[in-house]
C-alpha cells in the first residue's frame, strides 16, 4: 500500500466512511440541533446508505465513473446543503481523476484538492467561516506537504486526518458566516461544527483504510 | 416523542398517501415526491413551481392549485429537496412559456435549485427564472451571513405572482412581479416552545416555561435572541417594531399575515391578530387584507410570525382573485 491505491481501497473508504457516519449520526444531529437543524446525522447516513446500494448493483472499474456515481447518488439522496456539497466534492473528484483504477499520492491528492475546489465554488465558504472548508483545507494542506515532504501515503493520510479533526476542533469559538448556523451570530460561537466533524470522518475513515496506524 | 406517525423514517411517504387520498384534484409522483395539479393549466402559460424541506405545511404541497403553484416538491423533514425533484417537476409543469422557481433563502434550498438550474438548462431547455425570497428581519442582511431567510412573504407571493401567471403574464413579467412581492414585504417571528423533528425524537433545542425565542425562522433553530416571556401586546411589539423600522409601510395600503408555527391554537393567533393590528392602525399602517391562521410551519413548534406587505391596486386584485388549493381557497 505505499506506492499505489486501487480501487477495491476507495470503495472500502466510501463504505468506512458510511459505517462512520451511521455510527456517529445521533452526534452528528447533536452538533446540528445546536447550531442547525438537527439533521446532519440522518441525511448523511441516508446518504452514504444510498451510495453503497448504488455500488452494491453495479461497482465501476475507473475511478471517475466510481466518484461521478457517488456523487450523483449524494446530490438525489441527500437534499439539504450537505446534498450538493458532498455531490460536488465527489463530482469534482471523478472529473480529475480520469478513467484510471488507481492512484499514487500525487493523483489522489489532486482529486481531493478539485473536490474541495468543487466545495468553494459551490457554497462559496472561506477559511474561518465554520463550515466543512475548515476541516478539510487543512487536512489536504497537510497531506500535500507530507507527500511532498516523501511520507509514504498512508502517514500522510494520517496526518491528513490529524489536521480535520484540529480544524474541526477549531470551529469550536467561531462565529458561523455561511450556512444556517449564521443566522444565530454571536450566538454560534461555543459549537462545533457539523459539516467539518463529517469531513473530518471523511478524512480519519479514508486514513483507517490505507493503514496510517 | 408522541407523534402521529407510523416510523420517523416513513413521515414524508406516507404524510404524501395522505395528500393523495384527500385531493382528488391533486397529483402525487411518490418516487420524485412531487405535488402538481391533476389538471394542468393552459398550453403557453408560466408554470410556478416551488418546493422545501416538509414540516412547514400547508407550504407548499397544500398551495397546489388553480391560482397558486404548478406543483411542490417536497424534501425531507426541514431538508431541501433533490436536483432531480426539481428537473422533473419543472419538466411536467411546462407549458411551453418557461417555469418559474420560487426558492426560499437557504443555503441547502439555493444550492439545490441552482444545480437544477444548471441540469434543466443542459438537458430539457426549458426556459427557468428564480425569485429567491428573503423577508426575514431578523436576520442582518449582511455579507456576513448567509442573508435573511425567506418566511412568510413566500406564503404570499405564491398567491400573487400565481395569480399574475394564470393571467397568462410572461416569464419575464411573472419574475419582475414576484422581484417585486418580495422587495415589499418584511417578517419576524418567535417561539414559545421547540419543536420535534420526527428523525431526531426529542425537541431540537430546550427553552425553559418562563423564556421565549425572538427572532426565530421556520426550521427549529434558535433564534437571535432568548428573553423572559411577556404578555401578548408585549410579543406583538417585538415582533411589528423590527418590521416597521426595516421598510415604510405608511405610503399605501398592507396585506397582514398573521401566521402560526403549528403548535399554537387560533384563539392565541386571533389574540396576537389583535395585538398587532393595534400596533399597525398606532403606526399609521393601513391594513386592506388579512390572513390568520396556520400558513408556514415550523412542525409542532408553539408561536407565531407577522408579516406586512405592501401593496398596491394591482396586488390587491391579484390577492382578491381565484384561488382554489388546499391551504387557500376563495372567490372560485
Amino acid at each position: 500500500m505505499n506506492g499505489t491505491i486501487g480501487l477495491d481501497s476507495l470503495v472500502t473508504w466510501l463504505d468506512a466512511f458510511r459505517t462512520a457516519v451511521t455510527e456517529q449520526r445521533a452526534y452528528l444531529t447533536e452538533l446540528d440541533s445546536a447550531i442547525g437543524d438537527a439533521d446532519h446525522g440522518a441525511n448523511m447516513a441516508r446518504g452514504m446508505a444510498a451510495v453503497m446500494e448504488k455500488l452494491e448493483t453495479s461497482t465501476p472499474s475507473t475511478a471517475d465513473e466510481l466518484f461521478k456515481s457517488v456523487g450523483m447518488t449524494l446530490v438525489t439522496s441527500v437534499g439539504g446543503a450537505s446534498g450538493p456539497l458532498y455531490g460536488t466534492f465527489f463530482l469534482r473528484m471523478g472529473m480529475t481523476a480520469g478513467a484510471v483504477a488507481e492512484f499514487d499520492g500525487a493523483a489522489l491528492a489532486a482529486a481531493l484538492r478539485a473536490g474541495l475546489d468543487g466545495i468553494v465554488a459551490r457554497g462559496k465558504a472561506e477559511a474561518g467561516d465554520k463550515t466543512m472548508f475548515d476541516a478539510l483545507a487543512p487536512a489536504l494542506d497537510a497531506f500535500d506537504a507530507a507527500l511532498a515532504g516523501g511520507t509514504p501515503i498512508p502517514a500522510a493520510a494520517g496526518v491528513a486526518a490529524d489536521a480535520a479533526e484540529a480544524g474541526r476542533d477549531a470551529t469550536e469559538p467561531l462565529v458561523a458566516r455561511k450556512g444556517r448556523a449564521s443566522y444565530l451570530g454571536e450566538r454560534s460561537a461555543g459549537h462545533l461544527d457539523p459539516g467539518s466533524a463529517s469531513s473530518a470522518l471523511l478524512m480519519r475513515t479514508l486514513a483507517d483504510v490505507l493503514g496510517s496506524s | 416523542m408522541k407523534k402521529l406517525i407510523n416510523a420517523p423514517e416513513a413521515v414524508l411517504a406516507d404524510a404524501l398517501a395522505g395528500v393523495a387520498a384527500a385531493h382528488s384534484d391533486l397529483r402525487v409522483d411518490f418516487a420524485n415526491r412531487i405535488i402538481y395539479r391533476a389538471t394542468p393549466k393552459a398550453d403557453g402559460k408560466v408554470a410556478l413551481i416551488s418546493g422545501g424541506g416538509s414540516g412547514h405545511e400547508p407550504l407548499h404541497g397544500g398551495f397546489v392549485g388553480t391560482g397558486m403553484l404548478d406543483a411542490a416538491c417536497a424534501g425531507e423533514v426541514f431538508t431541501s429537496p433533490t436536483p432531480d425533484q426539481m428537473q422533473e417537476a419543472t419538466k411536467v409543469v411546462d407549458r411551453g412559456a418557461g417555469v418559474l422557481h420560487i426558492v426560499k433563502n437557504y443555503t441547502g434550498d439555493v444550492m439545490n435549485f441552482e444545480m437544477a438550474g444548471e441540469l434543466a438548462a443542459a438537458e430539457s431547455g426549458v426556459e427557468v427564472a428564480t425569485i429567491v425570497t428573503n423577508d426575514d428581519v431578523a436576520v442582518q442582511d449582511s455579507t456576513w451571513t448567509a442573508g435573511r431567510r425567506g418566511v412568510g412573504v413566500t406564503v404570499l407571493l405564491e398567491k400573487i405572482v400565481g395569480a399574475a401567471a394564470e393571467e397568462g403574464r410572461d416569464l419575464k413579467a411573472v419574475l419582475a412581479l414576484a422581484e417585486k412581492v418580495n422587495g415589499s414585504g418584511r417578517s419576524m417571528g418567535m417561539a414559545l416552545t421547540s419543536c420535534t423533528v420526527p428523525a431526531a425524537g426529542k425537541p431540537t433545542f430546550d427553552l425553559p416555561d418562563d423564556m421565549m425565542e425572538i427572532g426565530v425562522g421556520i426550521h427549529g433553530e434558535p433564534g437571535r435572541h432568548r428573553v423572559p416571556l411577556a404578555g401578548a401586546h408585549e410579543i406583538a411589539a417585538q415582533l411589528v417594531e423590527p418590521i416597521l423600522a426595516d421598510l415604510d409601510f405608511t405610503s399605501g395600503p398592507s396585506i397582514v399575515m398573521l401566521n402560526g408555527m403549528g403548535g399554537s391554537p387560533l384563539i392565541e393567533l386571533y389574540l396576537m391578530y389583535g395585538e398587532v393590528a393595534k400596533l399597525l392602525e398606532k403606526a399609521g399602517v393601513k391594513v386592506a387584507r388579512t390572513l390568520v391562521g396556520n400558513y408556514i410551519t415550523s412542525l409542532d413548534m408553539a408561536g407565531c410570525s407577522v408579516t406586512v406587505l405592501k401593496a398596491d391596486d394591482e396586488i390587491l386584485k391579484l390577492w382578491d382573485a381565484p384561488v382554489v388549493t388546499g391551504g387557500l381557497r376563495w372567490g372560485a
